[in-house]
């Protein structure tokens, strides 16, 4: 593990110091409260009755068994929502519960609560629903070409959006194409959906506790669905056990509201992981063909792309993802021109959204498995033709936008090139079995095993796009030597909750820095996803510290008839820079009590015009990818060995916390690469658990070597970018290629054009 | 049937009050007795979130029954260290950066320290084969395996690599 880091010398629990989470100790002692753990006495449990088809007409609905089952509290269907039938977080078009029909396997149809999880499941069980089951809209294509009923009053199209950028009849020498495949991942957090809801004496009101990534947009669309003003709806953020997107949409939220309400007790809902798998929405299975044309020494003349996202039943954040798709298609180089007709539709398979990467993923592995097929084709390395091509700052994007962000595209390939190749031995030689792709189970051999080495580079944009009103709200106040911070910010694991105190101790010189709760009870943080909450809450707590220190030195001037921009922080101290004042900032606080609150916003974006023109992105990250794997090629298996990434991180404010994320997205991008798919068959989910749905374990993941490539970008507030989404990006398509590689190796030829990789793709 | 049956837990005795026998020890550690430190996170001993020992062997409490427990002892990461004093191998997750979202935590800090216990000069691919039963999601491991290996060198360098040091009081 190799990390850079030149600094020295700062004081430990400022910026830049790899400070340890205020929440570790609670955590590694199991005192920690997730949303799963919180109970209250009178708690009773609430359960879900779901479709168990993609597509069908409900006929009737009984649930006069339910009632008759002793324990049995409440029994809820569409008819007992208050308030507005449907949520969404674009559009309200998905139902909280189905009334006439069920679009996919999983849809909630009906709720219970009980005394005893037990009891809940056989009261779901004597409810009798009626089915009349209808033929599913499956094939994305079929809806592109209109050939399916409309399986939803808003249609089966959820968005389409074409780019045309520079001469769309610009060609080059030398022609590639290829179409690509991603199947459905799965966030698969650890902690699984829980909420638990307590009422309002009187009905009035409700509690909500959960684990979620933006507390706000819950409150707006559970108040709509409760028929309650937002203020009556008050979110305390539930220990949050990881995210990566699954949080960002309403999953059991208002049910749980409901059933309290209805019961006027508090009720808890707990998803299992069964049902976790249809309860959230995962990452869009896709389908892009892109044709790159380039000049004989490779330079890039035109992409030309279509993609197909597979929506499935609601619209959740389908249109941004497609957007993010198309808008990166042409990856982390120059293209002046480009065609580019992107689609996200509507079928009958689980409904899609966020997730880790948003949309990039999906498009880099088609644009980084086409730049090797244009190196071979160029008679180029992988290398050479990324930094042949490599974005740099004020280089104008397939949408017209200039790249304004700090772009150290070249400067990202060349130092994850120069980083060390490992020093195991291919197909473990030196005579562990253990070091074989599939392990000591006695297939593979080592004789048989073939080394391959394969790139990956990415751009993402980070925080939200096309005029969002993105902002994050931070209140810092200061009394005695103690900082207290409060945002309503979802700390999801990322570690947000170190990087707020170290902003404090940083401007304000003080070392205790409190957390309040995370709740309602102040205005949005916007969510923690799109690798923006170091940049927006951060720039928030950062604003909101400030003027506070503002307040502070007006303060200590007026005492000492000082001009207060004479005064700054140094160390633990107030310091006159033009004198001989230095007080400690507790004593300079003295008696008074400084409390601010701040918005911060980030530079307004725009929509694109039908040609896909406009400056719909805030800011972007680059990272670099290389993976080494061995590859047992008549069986199939692959071992990753180690990946190398250098990664434009801006500034690094907690290393410690940037190499967690890095080595954690990786996690993930090999995840994709060969191991992770919701396997659907029909539009039924086959591998619903984690035995069946494969997720890396340690014995999975490879060395990581890691430099950070530091190059504060003057936009950010604190320099820093967005470090969470850029590991997961370009570290699947550097697997697939070191896949590529080594079947080279053993005389095989093989396009791997779809993720992940299965045994079959290699060995047959 | 029994109006309740006995658990030793962390040292204490719990009685367990009209429970369904079918109920699994995750089950009555979390919502009948407390121990809300073991997690539920796949149900189906695949992710090692509820990793508990039971007379020193680790297992997963989604998969046995509480009522199996009887007789026995079981420590859970409640019973490794005394609240706000953690043990050094918690203490190493700490300072390693091996904590993230937290989930998967508690249930690697009982493996971690069952490995220790069993193999105290444990060192790289054998930490890896030991952990490779809990899942987690967010660190890709890294920090874990750190923790875990700094743990393992301290004890060995302060010479206690021997001693148990479940805290079980």
């Amino acid at each position: 593990m190799i990390v850079t880091d030149t600094r020295t010398g700062r004081r430990p629990g400022t910026l830049g110091d790899s400070a340890v989470r205020p929440d570790g100790v609670a955590k590694v002692q199991g005192t920690f409260s997730f949303s799963s753990d919180e109970q209250i006495d009178g708690c009773v449990f609430g359960a879900t009755l779901r479709s168990p088809h993609p597509s069908a007409r409900i006929v009737s609905i009984d649930v006069s068994g339910a009632w008759k089952v002793s324990g049995v509290e409440a029994v809820l269907t569409a008819e007992d929502v208050p308030g507005n039938a449907t949520y969404g977080l674009v559009v309200a078009d998905q139902p909280v519960f189905a009334a006439d029909v069920v679009r996919y396997v999983g849809e909630p149809v009906a709720v219970v609560a009980a005394d005893h999880p037990e009891t809940c499941q056989r009261a779901l069980a004597a409810i009798r629903v009626d089915y009349e089951v209808l033929e599913p809209l499956l094939d994305p294509e079929v809806a592109i070409r209109g050939e399916h009923p409309d399986i939803h009053p808003d249609g089966n199209i959820l968005r389409h959006q074409r780019i045309v950028h520079g001469d769309p009849d610009a060609t080059g020498d030398v022609m590639v194409e290829g179409t690509y495949e991603l199947g459905m991942q799965d966030q698969a957090f650890l902690g699984l959906e829980a909420a638990l809801a307590i009422p309002e004496p009187g009905g009035g009101g409700i509690e909500l506790h959960i684990a979620t990534q933006w507390l706000h947009e819950d409150r707006r669309q559970i108040a709509a669905c409760l028929g309650l003003p937002e203020p009556k709806v008050r979110l305390v953020l539930g220990g949050v056990g990881g995210a990566f997107g699954a949080r960002e949409d309403i999953s059991l939220q208002v049910h749980t509201c409901l059933l309290a309400l209805r019961i006027g007790r508090p009720v808890r809902i707990q998803y299992s992981r069964r049902e976790s798998f249809v309860g959230h929405v995962h990452r869009h299975p896709a389908r892009i063909w892109m044709r790159h044309h380039a000049t004989t020494t490779g330079q890039i003349v035109k992409i030309e792309a279509r993609f197909v996202f597979d929506g499935g039943a609601y619209a959740s954040t389908s249109s941004p993802v497609l957007l993010n798709g198309i808008t990166h298609t042409q990856g982390p180089y120059r293209c002046p021109n480009a065609v580019v007709d992107g689609w996200a539709v509507r079928t009958n398979n689980l409904p899609c959204g966020a997730m880790r990467g948003f949309g990039v993923v999906q498009a880099c592995f088609a644009h980084e498995s086409q730049m090797d097929r244009l190196a071979e084709a160029c008679g180029l390395g992988a290398v050479e033709i990324r930094l042949r091509n490599a974005m740099r700052t004020g280089d104008t994007l397939i949408t017209g936008q200039v790249v304004e962000s700090v772009a150290p595209v070249a400067r990202c390939i060349t130092e994850a090139d120069a980083l060390p190749l490992p020093e195991e031995p291919v197909g473990g030689r030196d005579g562990d079995p253990m070091r074989l792709p599939g392990g000591a189970g006695r297939t593979s051999d080592a004789e048989h095993v073939h080394r391959g080495i394969g790139w990956g580079v990415s751009i993402k944009n980070l925080m939200y796009s096309e005029g969002f009103d993105d902002f994050a709200t931070a209140r810092c106040r200061l009394s005695g030597g103690v900082v207290t911070l409060k945002f309503a910010t979802a700390e999801v694991g990322q570690g947000f909750v170190v990087i707020a105190g170290q902003i404090a101790r940083s401007v304000l010189g003080v070392d205790e820095v409190r957390l309040d709760t995370v709740d309602t009870d102040i205005g949005s943080s916007g969510s923690t996803s799109a690798s923006r909450q170091t940049w927006m809450s951060g720039g928030a707590v950062d604003a909101a510290c400030r003027k506070v220190r503002e307040r502070l030195f007006d303060h200590v001037a007026a005492q000492h008839g000082l001009d207060p921009l004479r005064l700054a922080i140094d160390g633990t101290d107030v310091i006159d820079t033009m004198g001989t004042l230095r007080l400690a900032v507790e004593d300079a606080v003295m008696g008074r009590e400084f409390d601010e609150t701040v918005e911060f916003r980030h530079r307004p974006t725009e929509d694109l015009d039908e040609n896909g023109q406009g400056n719909c992105h805030t800011a972007f990250a680059f990272a670099a990818h290389r993976a080494v794997v061995d590859v047992d090629a008549e069986l199939g298996l692959v071992k990753v060995i180690q990946i190398a990434t250098a990664q434009d991180v801006g500034r690094a404010l907690n290393p410690l916390s940037v190499l967690g994320q890095i080595e954690g997205g990786i996690a993930q991008g090999l995840g994709l690469a060969v191991m992770e798919e919701i396997v659907r068959n029909a539009g039924y989910v086959r591998n619903a658990s984690f035995t069946d749905y494969l997720l890396p374990t340690s014995l999975d993941m490879p060395e990581v070597v890691v430099s950070l490539v530091e190059e504060p970008d003057p936009q950010a507030p604190l320099g820093a970018k967005g470090v969470g989404e850029p590991p997961c990006i370009s570290s699947t398509p550097a697997i697939v290629a070191a896949i590529r590689d080594a079947l080279r190796h053993a005389g095989i030829e093989r396009r791997l054009d779809r993720v992940p990789v299965r045994p079959s793709d290699i060995a047959l | 049937m029994p109006e309740f049956y006995e658990l030793q837990i962390n040292g204490s005795a719990h009685d367990v009050h009209d429970a369904w026998l079918g109920e699994s020890l995750l089950y009555v550690l979390r919502e009948r007795l407390g121990f809300t430190g073991t997690k539920s996170a796949c149900e189906e001993g695949e992710c090692g979130s509820c990793s508990v020992l039971v007379d020193d062997v680790l297992v997963c409490a989604c998969l046995a029954l509480a009522g199996s427990a009887t007789g026995k002892t079981v420590t859970t990461v409640e019973g490794l260290a005394a609240t706000g004093t953690p043990s050094d191998v918690q203490q190493a997750f700490v300072t390693a950066g091996a904590v993230q979202c937290g989930f998967c935590t508690p249930g690697l800090i009982v493996a971690a320290h069952a490995l220790l216990t069993e193999s105290p000069e444990a060192t790289g691919q054998e930490i890896r084969e030991a952990l490779s039963g809990n899942v987690c999601r967010c660190t890709g491991y890294g920090r874990i395996l750190e923790a875990v290996a700094a743990a393992a060198r301290a004890r060995l360098a302060a010479g206690a690599g021997s001693i148990d040091d479940r805290g079980e009081t």
